[in-house]
């Protein structure tokens, strides 16, 4: 399986961002040292809680950033490598990869008809001969992503978020990407909604062959959509698998604690299970802690955490773990389940 | 769980559909099915906001007044046969009597003209000056001055407010901080002072270089007026327009338009800037009250337009002299400087409540 190709590779991607702190600049370490790979048509969804940089790894993969250093591979093309200074133009690429963002009100312009919106990545690309063209392919666009024809002429206010959301998808469209980043495209929507929205990536994905990388916080969303998850922690990729792998057999101490917060819809079996309540704060992305991140809230961290970062290492095909105790963890683990 | 059948309340209002069956019920044609889609009228942003501002009694008053002010100053000139620089003359001979006449008031020369030949000479409205000049066409083209220099300062500040505060705002970080320290000392210099010492300085540089042409009629002082609110006035303009770029380009959109690949430009202009175009006209429309007044009180110090040309502050300045005979002379321009500067700040803040949608 890993011999396939990759549609987008992305190795030791870091991502900082300079804060002023009295005179001297810090640097705010977002995303540090994040690599994953994405095949085509394939869904990696990347969970963490909030201001783990789930948002900053997508939006610096579409350059809406200047990585700080790594490498970005996308469709064999290199489009960014700190080492060789290579530093692709990204106007060809914003054909390829696009966005889908996660307020369905701020993401369109107020001022903008739908059509407009629509279009607007179809004029930037001049991805039409006429304006009969243009329309034509607005309005099956609109018709994909399951808008009535009739609302060509609306501006986006006049719609509910679920609506608006899928003018959003539609805009992403508009250029037949090849992989598109949806940066928790269903938080801001209802449940009822956001099951609407997430089966319509679905049926795109069955149709067009699109890659998505799904960030989202709702674990429960991601484990329906991914065909792989990652799981993220102050900056860092913590373990990565394949959705039921990770499911099923969780090995960091975080993705534990990740999976015991997904609510469990029959009161009875939620009542038996145990929550694992992690202790302390997030600590602060300035002052990150010495080694492994998570280590101040870790129930199994010993001495060795604090000195040195655990990289990712394989414990079975596809599935990957940063941490430096794996066995200890998977032997208390058993331990607990044989008491 | 199966289904069960629960058993039915007799109390219960619920239709019994077991009562029913297909052929009870009669398929909705597709007219019918339309009748139940209500489409609202799309409105844009635009008749949204004048659709608010025609409800507002004040804002729709101020519009009745600057558009029957603006239509006077138009047409009065050609239906008035006085010139404002004309002293009157009855058969190319002045008159001792023709001088500071009242309200709709004749000469002794006129009156016996018009006896003598039976024609009807044009009353003099506003009476005449102290030099035998018909007041009317003096405020009339005093009140032209004052409006077209509010209106070209107040372009003048918007456009360079705009291309500087929008640059400014959007590319930020060390463009910004440079651009906004040279605002910040702009804003620290004497406007006043700025513009007499221009004003000298012009007089001096521009002697006869510019006769026969427009601004010649304006004079230095105005000229310098002009170049001192083009160097001076737009840096709160620029500051706000900056203000507004810092909040809107936050906005995801933003980034999607970048995202989809728009360039800078575009984006400031089909993006960024129509989102704050309602605070541009607000402020427009609160700026050329400004400009009027400051015309007016320069033209009041004798640093405005030069003689013989009027704007409504020198014929109040001229007025001053004889304020206790002839109050009229200073009422009827400060009147009119009133009218226009209430009637354009009531217009915009109709303007900033129809249009900011902020506010709702």
């Amino acid at each position: 399986m890993s011999e396939e190709k990759y549609l987008l590779e992305v190795e030791h991607l870091k991502q900082y961002f300079p804060v002023k702190e009295g005179f001297s600049k810090v640097p705010l370490k977002a995303v540090d040292d994040v690599s994953f790979a994405i095949k085509p048509g394939e869904t990696l969804g990347l969970v963490g809680e909030s201001g783990c940089g789930k948002t900053t790894v997508g939006r610096t993969l579409l350059r809406l950033y200047q990585p700080t250093a790594g490498r970005i591979t996308f469709d064999g093309e290199v489009l960014f490598d700190s080492e060789k200074k290579i530093d692709v133009d990204m106007q060809l690429y914003r054909k390829k990869m696009q966005m889908v963002f996660q307020d369905p009100y701020s993401s369109l312009d107020p001022r903008m008809t739908v059509e407009d919106i629509i279009g607007e990545p179809l004029d930037v690309h001049k991805l039409y001969s006429s304006k009969a063209e243009r329309r034509d392919k607005i309005l099956s666009l609109m018709e994909t992503v399951g808008l009535n024809a009739e609302h060509a002429m609306r501006y986006a206010h006049e719609f509910s978020g679920g609506q608006r959301q899928r003018i959003g998808i539609a805009r992403a469209l508009a250029v037949n990407p090849k992989f598109i980043v949806c940066d928790e495209p269903v938080s801001a929507l209802d449940v009822s909604i956001q099951a609407q929205v997430v089966n319509m990536f679905e049926e795109l994905q069955e149709k067009l062959g699109i890659a998505y990388l799904f960030i989202a916080h709702d674990l429960l969303v991601v484990r329906h959509i991914s065909d792989r998850i990652a799981v993220m922690y102050l900056g860092h990729i913590m373990e990565i698998a394949d959705s039921d792998e990770l499911n099923e057999n969780p090995i960091h101490p975080y993705t534990h604690s990740l999976l015991s917060a997904v609510p469990i819809p029959d009161p009875n079996i939620a009542r038996q299970s145990k929550r694992i309540i992690l202790e302390g704060d997030v600590p602060s992305p300035l002052k990150m802690p010495s080694g492994c991140p998570f280590r101040t809230r870790c129930p199994y961290a010993q001495e060795d955490c604090a000195k040195v970062m655990p990289a990712l290492k394989e414990v079975s095909p596809g599935h990957s773990v940063a941490c430096h105790h794996i066995e200890d963890i998977s032997r208390i683990k058993k331990g607990v389940l044989l008491n | 769980m199966e289904n069960k059948e629960v058993k039915k309340s007799f109390l219960s209002a619920q239709v019994d559909l077991s009562k029913f069956n297909a052929g009870n019920f009669e398929k909705a044609t597709d007219d019918e099915k339309r009748q139940q889609d209500v489409m609202g009228e799309s409105t844009t942003f635009l008749k949204d906001g004048l659709r608010r501002l025609r409800k507002n009694p004040l804002a729709m008053g101020s519009i009745v007044v600057l558009v029957a002010i603006i239509l006077v100053i138009l047409v009065a000139p050609h239906i008035v046969p006085y010139s404002y620089d004309e002293v009157i003359t009855v058969n190319g001979q002045r008159d001792k009597t023709m001088t500071n006449l009242s309200f709709m008031c004749y000469s002794d020369k006129e009156l016996a003209y018009m006896e003598e030949t039976g024609e009807d000479l044009f009353p003099h409205i506003f009476g005449t000056d102290g030099l035998g000049r018909d007041y009317f066409i003096r405020v009339i083209y005093g009140t032209r001055v004052s409006l077209a220099v509010g209106i070209v300062a107040a372009i003048m500040v918007v456009l360079i407010g705009i291309v500087y505060g929008s640059v400014a705002g959007y590319f930020g970080g060390k463009v910004d901080l440079i651009m906004m320290r040279i605002v910040d000392i702009i804003y620290s210099l004497p406007d006043m002072l700025i513009i007499i010492l221009m004003s000298v300085v012009l007089k001096e540089v521009l002697q006869g270089k510019l006769v026969g042409t427009v601004l010649d009629r304006l004079g230095t002082n105005m000229i310098s007026m002009f170049i001192v609110f083009g160097l001076l006035y737009w840096v709160s303009m620029a500051r706000l327009i900056r203000g507004q770029i810092l909040t809107i380009k936050n906005n995801e959109y933003v980034l999607a338009a970048k995202c989809i690949g728009t360039s800078n430009r575009k984006i400031l202009t089909s993006h960024i800037l129509p989102n704050c175009l309602s605070v541009i006209i607000i402020t427009t429309a609160l700026q050329i009250p400004s400009a009027i007044f400051t015309e007016s009180y320069l033209s009041f110090l004798g640093l405005g337009v030069s003689i013989p040309l009027s704007s409504l502050g020198s014929l109040a300045n001229d007025a001053r002299a004889g304020m206790q005979s002839y109050p009229a002379r200073l009422v009827i321009p400060a009147v009119i400087i009133c009218l226009i500067v209430l009637a354009l700040n009531l217009l915009g803040d109709g303007l900033r409540d129809a249009f900011d949608t902020k506010l709702d």
